[in-house]
């Protein structure tokens, strides 16, 4: 018996997807996290971000995946989501 | 799905897995050279060889046509069916066909038994359920990742009351809908704080996540009409910081056929029917409703009970609290939900006269909640036998236990006003009376459970009662 489709118990006045958790006012004392995709180039653009972002007093993290062409590895999500608040994902071309 | 309809003459509905249709294999054969016949075939097309045979591996032909047992052979008129008739008997089959030599020659025994229909395959029927009557379904459906664990899901989306959940899928949904006569789309009731329409689909969704079992559905219908209305204000109930919730006391012989336990241990754990029907309205009056602790639940506390609070009354000569409430008779399936807090117990191992019982239990009733309030709150006292049989040894039946205690629960007035016994709790002052009874008129209820050891009671304290608060509610469980 399938389990993977659910009947919603709810008078389903919200949306059924998972919502996006709310913005940060500002990033004093967060760490961000920046994720370069591969992408050519994609490490100099978070470069000059990374320097931004330390002198409005963020910690910054880098992370990067191994190929853009697949998603982030499940391992990489969860190293990301339970160090950081805040990410930012990189795209460059 | 559209039910097919069946062709007009002689249907023979048949599976090649069935010692039964293989020997009359062929009979069939005979009515197919004398009569308009059609054959289904549940497993195998090509069976019975040398006829022309209709597939039926979807099985939506035996589904539709409540096909249970293989062979059956039906007589279908112009207005449809008109006879049928389940395994072999050459006298049945000669009957529903007309034709007195049917199988003379064949040599066949006179009758024997058929086989379970595929459509009613244990193994089957819940995926079939959803595939012929599922479109009756109207909820989100919502899909999860492939990776996605279901458990940690409902706890993410907020419906779990903090233990684990049954997934609610369709199959588990249309099978908890088999319980009841009552179509999906009815709406049972508005439920509070968020005044959301609970329809039969969306209680049996909560059913199945409490772990409810089909025949335990109409009781959790009805507990649900029972305290969506203004009379048990469940909104109220919700609100409060009193550590209360509703309590459903179930009575009539329906409790016993769904495995309720009126005996050892009645409000405590272990019993399936108690506890899902109680946690099932509970999960719909928190996901349907939108009442979650920390929004409109305000609790202070809160109690162990609002997980789920259900238990059932020994039957018998002392009656049952919704007889004694209403003008249903015992043999009426009824509940009857009260805004209560957890039990606790009150010992007396020694009285073995009426009088010297009601004495202890008034003690106890009498600092209810605080010894010097009175009228506000109601109470269910559930005598355990053994405290029953020294009231009903005494003579003292329901009616007289109830006055008696109500005759040893008056407050002198001077003691409970505020300041009284240097305590600002208290009645307000200057109101010129003698005393004020502890309960209000049918404040002071009775009930009847727990096993048959042990010179125990137990008291389930109420919220306020009357206009302000909540009042219990009887009503008969609807099939």
């Amino acid at each position: 018996m399938s389990s993977k489709v659910l009947l919603d118990p709810t008078s389903e006045s919200a949306p059924a997807e998972r919502q996006r958790i709310a913005r940060p006012a500002n990033l004093d004392g967060l760490t961000v996290g920046l994720l370069d995709i591969s992408k050519p180039r994609g490490d100099v653009f978070l470069d000059r971000l990374s320097e931004h972002l330390e002198r409005r007093g963020a910690t910054v993290r880098r992370y990067r995946k191994p190929t853009f062409a697949k998603p982030a590895p499940v391992d990489l999500r969860h190293e990301i989501a339970g160090q950081c608040h805040v990410v930012i994902e990189a795209l460059a071309d | 799905m559209t039910a097919p309809s069946l062709p007009e003459g002689l249907v023979a509905v048949v599976k090649r897995d069935c010692e039964t249709c293989q020997m009359i294999a062929p009979v069939l054969a005979e009515l197919a050279e004398q009569t308009s016949l059609t054959v289904f075939s549940q497993d195998d097309p090509a069976f019975p060889e040398g006829l022309t045979v209709t597939d039926d591996r979807d099985l939506s032909v035996s589904w539709h046509h409540e096909i249970e047992t293989v062979p059956s052979l039906i007589r279908v008129g112009v207005a449809g069916e008109e006879a049928r008739t389940v395994g072999w008997s050459i006298e049945q089959w000669r009957a529903l066909t007309g034709i007195d030599q049917l199988a003379a020659d064949l040599g066949l025994p006179e009758q024997r038994p058929g086989c379970g229909s595929m459509s009613v395959d244990p193994d089957l029927v819940d995926s079939l359920r959803v595939r012929f009557s599922g479109s009756t379904l109207r909820a989100r459906r919502l899909d999860l990742a492939e990776a996605e664990d279901e458990f940690e899901y409902m706890h993410r989306m907020g419906w779990s009351d903090g233990l684990p959940l049954v997934p609610p899928t369709a199959e588990r949904v249309l099978a908890m809908l088999e319980g009841t006569s009552r179509p999906p789309d009815e709406v049972v009731a508005i439920v509070p704080p968020d005044l959301n329409q609970a329809t039969v689909e969306k209680i049996a969704i909560s059913a199945v996540m409490a772990g409810c079992l089909p025949e335990h559905l109409p009781w959790v219908i009805t507990a649900v009409e029972a305290v969506c209305n203004d009379e048990f204000n469940m909104h109220g109930l919700l609100a409060t910081t009193m550590p209360v919730g509703p309590v459903i006391v179930c009575s009539g012989p329906g409790t016993a056929r769904i495995g309720m336990n009126p005996g050892v241990n009645a409000l405590g754990q272990g019993n399936r029917a108690s506890l899902s029907i109680g946690r099932a309205l509970q999960l719909l009056v928190r996901n349907l409703g939108g009442g979650r602790p920390g929004g409109v639940d305000r609790a202070t506390h809160g109690n162990p009970g609002k997980l789920s609070f259900c238990f059932a009354e020994h039957p018998g000569a002392f009656g049952s609290l919704a007889s004694s409430r209403s003008d249903l008779d015992e043999s009426t399936d009824a509940i009857t939900v009260f805004a209560g807090e957890g039990p606790r117990c009150i010992v007396d191992q020694l009285s073995r006269s009426p009088e010297s019982l009601a004495e202890t239990l008034a003690e106890n009733l009498r600092v209810m909640h605080h010894h010097k309030l009175a009228l506000a709150f109601d109470a269910i006292l559930v005598l355990g036998p053994e405290h029953v049989r020294v009231f009903t040894e005494g003579g003292w039946d329901r009616p007289r236990i109830i006055a008696e205690l109500e005759s040893r629960l008056q407050l002198p007035y001077p003691d409970i006003v505020r300041g009284a016994g240097g305590i600002a709790e208290g009645i307000p002052d200057g109101l010129g009376l003698e005393s004020l009874p502890k309960f209000s008129p049918g404040g002071l209820m009775l009930a009847h459970a727990g096993g048959g050891a042990g010179l125990f009671s137990m008291l389930i304290a109420g919220w306020v009662n009357g206009d302000s608060g909540s009042r219990p509610v009887t009503r008969a469980v609807q099939y």
